[in-house]
């Protein structure tokens, strides 16, 4: 069995989840082969066949060209699996070069299980296995879901290019907004999620982080309806880390939100959902409403 | 000028869902409907659109499902479409994404529409496929994942969010398709008036047969809860009781509180 993996670059980087997908390759028992669109200068230690193309002609993000690299590659390797991250870059990615092949995508792996592949759905609460039924297919793996490996070795580089008329012309990258709370470094965080409710209701939540000398976070949703400033925001998008204590209030624990805290050595989750996915990562589940349950706490706090 | 909005009619998120008498999907009972929320931003961003563009711009609304999707189809019309397609179709939700795609391209591609919104997933499938699958078939200009968009006489500027809040900005000219992400726009809530004025848009209905010619190239073979891995402590029950509680949890096993 043979994988074609696809990694990544951004700003001139190799980017670390690259090595995830060796990880995955490994669990797959596939011989693996590299595509990278970047520079000679920033490779990985692998010891199989690396097709490099050159970023600095062919971009760091040009859709239409990277996908004629990939399918150029996928020629010469005949692979089973192409693979890539489910990251910004692949999800754009990926379905261009499955339409163009016609094989099945799978999106967003989290593991690799008897009759096919494992995803998320109903925002991470089920589980399904899906089976291509192409020869080929292709497939993105949830970020994280699989282990980080150093496979080692010098590659055989076979060099790419690709030219032509891109329709997706790419300006530039613009810097996250500037932080005023660095949420990580704090030792306790409190987050509030939608099930908090309404913008009124951010206090109640702000007030219980105050009690336990910590930070207020939150999850997108509201930070989205300007609940709370972008600083706050835990998760891909936002900030990852690793307090003492994290207090989700009302948060679901969509896979990119536990992207950014599941690594706190402490988690509490106050949700009225029993069945809230928050609930796989959480020390301490407390089943109630946020809006009964956090100002009693806080109170007792105090006392 | 021409636009197309697709959306997917989801369940309730909160909802407990229970695998179908197949195994492959959720059972449909008691649970409750609403539109997708990607798709609110895309429905948002082709009314804002459509707006600023007046006399001249039309904009369609499309939703492939059973009966129950003309509810989503009725409040995108109530936000502001002019138009709407309900492609009828009860085995919708065991189409594969490919299959959807092509039914919406069967559909669009001899429409000359200049621009399709799609979300940038489904919330209950999420695979994020269709909106670019759906680009690559009709040979449309695609851009996904946005936080931001502007449209100037045919040229499109888009930023795209990245990982940790970065952005990409790019730009595409029409025919395009954008699929669109979390926070890009804030979606209205249709006000009384225009969900009257929405009732008298027509709504064409159109059978999946007509226009899907495709096999699918993937199958779900089976529906399921995450193994259970959580080892966490459940607290149920009356407040103060799980109060002290929990506050107890955290004096035994944090430092916090010390
Ligand atoms: C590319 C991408 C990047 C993303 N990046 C991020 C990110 O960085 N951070 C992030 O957080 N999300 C991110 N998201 C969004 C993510 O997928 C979820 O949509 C989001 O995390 C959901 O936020 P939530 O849990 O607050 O809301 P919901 O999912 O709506 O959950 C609300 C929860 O509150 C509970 N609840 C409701 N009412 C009450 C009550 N009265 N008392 C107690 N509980 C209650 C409900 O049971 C539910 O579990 C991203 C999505 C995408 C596609
Ligand atoms: N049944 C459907 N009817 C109309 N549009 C859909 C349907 N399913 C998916 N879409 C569109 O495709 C997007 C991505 O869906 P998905 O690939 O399933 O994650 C959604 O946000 C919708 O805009």
């Amino acid at each position: 069995m043979k994988a074609l993996l696809i990694g990544e670059y951004r700003e001139g980087k190799l980017l670390d989840s690259t090595y995830e997908l060796f990880g995955f390759a490994s669990q797959l028992g596939a011989e693996s082969a590299l595509l990278l669109v970047g520079s000679a200068d920033q490779l990985p230690a692998f010891g199989g066949t690396l097709y490099l193309a050159d970023a600095a002609t062919c971009g760091e993000y040009n859709p239409d060209l990277h996908k004629k690299l990939v399918l150029e590659a996928v020629q010469k390797e005949n692979p089973d699996y192409i693979v890539f991250v489910h990251s910004s870059y692949g999800w754009d990615l990926a379905p261009r070069v499955a339409a163009s092949l016609k094989t099945a995508q799978v999106s967003e792996v989290t593991a690799i299980v008897p009759g096919g592949f494992e995803v998320g759905c109903c925002n991470a609460k089920m589980r399904r296995t899906v089976k291509p039924n192409s020869a080929k297919a292709v497939l993105t793996i949830q970020a994280g879901a699989f282990p980080v490996l150093q496979p080692g070795g010098t590659p055989q580089l076979q060099k790419l290019s690709a030219e032509g008329t891109a329709a997706v012309e790419f300006i530039g990258y613009e810097p996250a907004e500037p932080k005023d709370v660095d949420l990580a470094r704090a030792e306790i965080i409190v987050s509030a999620g939608r099930g908090v409710g309404k913008k009124d209701n951010i206090p109640v939540i702000a007030a219980l982080a105050r009690a336990l000398g910590g930070e207020l976070g939150a999850s997108r949703p509201v930070v989205d309806a300007e609940w709370v400033s972008h600083s706050h925001q835990v998760g891909t998008t936002g900030q990852t880390v690793s307090p003492k204590l994290y207090v989700a209030c009302g948060i679901s624990g969509a896979i990119q939100h536990l992207a950014g805290m599941k690594k706190s050595d402490f988690i509490i989750a106050i949700n009225k959902d029993k069945d809230a996915p928050i609930g796989e990562v959480a020390d301490v589940l407390v089943v109630a409403d946020v809006m009964q349950f956090v100002p009693a706490l806080t109170a007792r706090l105090a006392r | 000028m021409k636009i197309l909005v697709c959306i997917k009619q989801v369940p309730d998120l909160e909802s407990r869902f229970k695998p179908n008498a197949e195994g492959v999907w959720y059972n449909e009972t008691d649970l409750a409907w609403r539109m997708n929320e990607y798709d609110e931003f895309a429905v948002e961003q082709a009314v804002q659109l459509r707006e600023k563009l007046g006399e001249g711009a039309e904009l369609t609304v499309l939703s492939i499902g059973p009966e129950r999707v003309v509810e989503a189809i009725k409040k995108a019309l109530a936000m502001g479409c002019d138009n709407a397609v309900h492609v009828q179709d009860l085995a919708a939700a065991t189409k594969d994404p490919w299959q959807i795609a092509s039914i919406i391209s069967a559909y669009a591609k001899d429409k000359a529409f200049d621009l399709i919104f799609t979300g940038m997933q489904s919330q209950d499938r999420g695979s994020a496929q269709v909106g670019v699958t759906v680009a690559e078939q009709l040979g449309f200009a695609c851009s996904t994942t946005l936080v931001g968009f502007e449209y100037d006489n045919g040229t499109i500027t888009a930023k795209r969010e990245l990982e940790g809040g970065i952005k990409g900005v790019v730009k595409i000219k029409t025919p395009a398709l954008v699929t669109c992400q979390l926070g890009l726009n804030v979606p209205r809530y249709p006000t009384l008036p225009n969900i009257m004025k929405a009732k008298k848009k027509e709504i064409i209905a159109i059978a999946v047969a007509d226009l899907l010619k495709e096999e699918p190239l993937a199958t779900t073979v089976s529906f399921h809860p995450p193994a259970k891995k959580g080892s966490g402590i459940v607290l149920e029950g009356e407040t103060g009781a799980m109060v002290d509680q929990l506050i107890g949890i955290l004096k035994d096993k944090t430092t916090v509180l010390r």
